[in-house]
């Protein structure tokens, strides 16, 4: 049974107000992040029952989903676009909340955006109208992903109902092996517990595989607890996580900062807590992984083949039959040496200073293939002024990169990135869902942003491990 | 959003018997560039409808239906309400499934629709009578936890806390939130880093 001494339970306790007789517990939200998408809608209930936000203070806004990372001159070509830009500019205005617009140099992906800018803290309830807000579990905060019905709900109370869900401790032991990254690690759990194996969950991530993650790498392992099906996914915070924090705007300041810390540091799991599920992985088991399918748990490891439908259980198989239909692949091939067409960096997963480094590392000296497109999109403008400081956008164009503006881009496909027809991306993104990218035919390879390097240059699915940048196209 | 009591749901049904339908399949991103939710039903399953002129969502003899028959981990992915929004406005008043991804669940239950989960041998039974009778009527139960249609009756499950919000039709969670307004403010002042960390 999951107790008092895991830190998700702690944190919950803590922002608990009451819990009704159903066992529902309203929550008190700590941070409401809030995007152009989902966010219209929510005021408009606020308007029509003549309601303020709360607690202001507590809620900031910034535009990531339909931002175009080409021109972003006003208005946008997009109508629909700039009519949801002008909605989410008013919305702010009136009710007070902050907006870190495209004139602002700290506007980005939101879930960028809250941990550079100190807003995402340890011991937190963090919600936003989107499912990828799992990213800020990275801080040892209970970080959930809502819709706009209780985006209405936190902005006019800054509370939400919740079921306390259960805690499930994901472990990893040990060292990765070169090549291998946070999001291999984050695939292979996803693969083995399957896309619905955390419904009902909260995962913790624990062991020394991720006790020695950077926190943008603890970043992308926490960002894909939704394609697991978890509530939310969180990693206790300890050093690594204060020294983040230490500086950034909106982290507390002087001896703040001291007793933050301290009670950061505090809220970890205890040595001897207990959960109502423990799984372990080894990470020598992990190798670079890449998705073949259409939900982010179809995926192998670049050296291995596609699954045999009759080596599946009964009830997948209608599924992989579907996958593999759309994805134009066969059981049992090879997925190395899969051509594609577009290569994209970016996305809330993987669009950070370390990404767009590694990224940058391998394909230095090297061209992309002569038939892919190949795009780096960094999670914020800061970010993309830190790369530019760094020459990596230097090393990318003379590669063949565009090196675009901070946004969602290519993940989601609301604004001009798009794929077109049946193109194959590889795509350090999340989500390989059907049309996923813009394209209702368009396929989705989920790799490391490193594994879309290789990628790009040798024009199709590359091992890491093997690469060497003699392309044979 | 009203204080209706949804005690149960009687309608026609339509069977999509796959499982790790997604948000972005059940609305496509393109149609979320939008700032209210109107219009959403004609786009309800686009993607899918395109490619698949046999999909159920495209039938005829299915167009009115009320009551949808999912599969497994139904709604997953991404957040967004407009996929209930979509099927709502198309016409879904219920959903019964297999299981169903939580966002998705929690928006259904914020728009005052039923999703009840069931066993994948009563939900193949379901849907092999919709496919022969696209008349038959279906009714969800949410007093008695059952679903009826013809001679087919089954029990299904729903977590209390959702099913007595529709059946005393206080689904209207803001409301109820609001009706707390002093004990959040209290409890802010408890809260350690909205105090200094001296909380």
């Amino acid at each position: 049974m999951s107790d008092k001494r895991n830190l998700f339970n702690k944190v919950w306790d803590l922002h608990t107000v009451q819990t009704l007789p159903g066992g529902q517990t309203q929550l008190f939200i700590g941070l409401h992040l809030i995007h152009e998408v989902t966010s219209p809608q929510a005021f408009e209930i606020l308007r029509d029952r003549k309601l303020k936000v709360a607690f202001p203070e507590r809620t900031i806004a910034t535009v990531d989903h339909i931002v175009p990372t080409g021109s972003q001159a006003r208005p946008f070509l997009d109508d629909l676009a700039e009519q949801m830009m002008s909605a989410i500019e008013k919305n702010c205005a009136d009710f007070g909340v902050t907006l870190l617009d495209l004139k602002d140099d700290r506007q980005g992906i939101v879930h960028v955006v809250g941990p550079e800018q100190g807003l995402t803290q340890p011991g937190m309830t963090i919600v936003c109208g989107d499912s990828h807000t799992s990213t800020h579990g990275a801080f040892g905060s209970i970080a959930i992903g809502i819709g706009t019905s209780n985006v209405a709900e936190v902005l006019a109370t800054q509370t939400m109902f919740l079921n306390r869900p259960k805690v499930r401790q994901v472990v990893v032991h040990g060292q990765l092996a070169p090549g291998v990254y946070a999001k291999d690690v984050i695939l292979y759990i996803i693969q083995k517990l399957g896309v619905q194996g955390g419904v009902g969950y909260a995962y913790e991530f624990a062991g020394s595989t991720f006790d020695v993650m950077s926190i943008e790498e603890r970043m992308t392992v926490c960002n894909m607890s939704i394609e697991g099906g978890a509530r939310c996914g969180y990693i206790n915070p300890d050093q690594a996580t204060v020294d983040y924090l230490n500086g950034r705007p909106f982290s507390p300041k002087g001896a703040d900062f001291d007793r933050a810390a301290a009670w950061w540091l505090s809220l970890a799991s205890d040595d001897d807590a207990q959960f109502d599920d423990v799984v372990e992985f080894n990470a020598a088991d992990i190798e670079p992984t890449v998705t073949w399918g259409i939900t982010p748990a179809q995926s192998v490891g670049v050296s291995q083949p596609l699954p045999r439908i009759s080596e599946v259980a009964p009830e997948e198989q209608t599924l992989i039959r579907e996958a593999l239909k759309f994805m134009g692949l066969e059981e049992g091939q090879p997925i190395k040496g899969t051509k594609i067409d577009v290569a994209f960096i970016g996305s809330c997963t993987n669009s950070r200073m370390s990404d767009l480094r590694e990224a940058a590392r391998i394909v230095a000296g090297h061209k992309v293939a002569p038939h892919v497109k190949a795009i780096v999109v960094p999670g914020s403008q800061l970010v993309r002024r830190q790369a530019m400081a760094e020459g990596l956008h230097l090393i990318f164009e003379a590669a063949g990169f565009e090196w675009r503006a901070a946004g969602c881009s290519m993940c989601l496909a609301m604004n001009p990135d798009k794929l077109h027809g049946r193109e194959v991306c590889a795509s350090s993104s999340n989500r390989n869902f059907k049309g996923r990218q813009g394209s209702p035919t368009g396929r989705t390879l989920l790799m490391s942003p490193a594994m879309v390097a290789a990628a790009a240059i040798e024009g199709h699915v590359a091992d890491i491990r093997e690469f060497t940048g003699a392309a044979v196209c | 959003m009203s204080n209706n009591e949804i005690k149960s749901v009687t309608a026609t049904g339509i069977s999509l018997l796959l499982d790790d339908i997604d948000t972005d399949r059940i609305i496509p991103a393109r149609f979320l560039r939008c700032v209210t939710f109107d219009g959403l039903g004609e786009h309800a399953f686009e993607d899918d409808r395109q490619q698949d002129p046999s999909h159920p969502f495209n039938q005829p003899q299915f167009q009115g239906a009320g009551i949808l028959a999912a599969g497994r981990n139904f709604g997953c992915g991404s957040s967004r309400e407009h996929a209930p929004q979509s099927l709502m406005r198309w016409g879904i008043k219920a959903v019964i499934a297999e299981s169903f991804a939580e966002i998705f669940f929690g928006n259904c239950g914020s728009l005052g629709i039923p999703a009840v989960k069931a066993s994948r041998a009563d939900l193949e039974k379901l849907a092999a009578a919709i496919q022969k009778n696209p008349k038959l009527e279906i009714t969800v139960d949410l007093q008695k936890l059952t679903v009826t249609a013809g001679d087919i009756a089954f029990t299904v499950t729903m977590p209390d806390s959702a099913r007595d919000a529709l059946v005393t039709g206080q689904w209207d969670y803001l409301g109820r939130l609001l009706n707390a307004a002093d004990k959040v403010t209290e409890h802010a002042k408890t809260v350690p880093y909205l105090s200094g960390f001296r909380a």
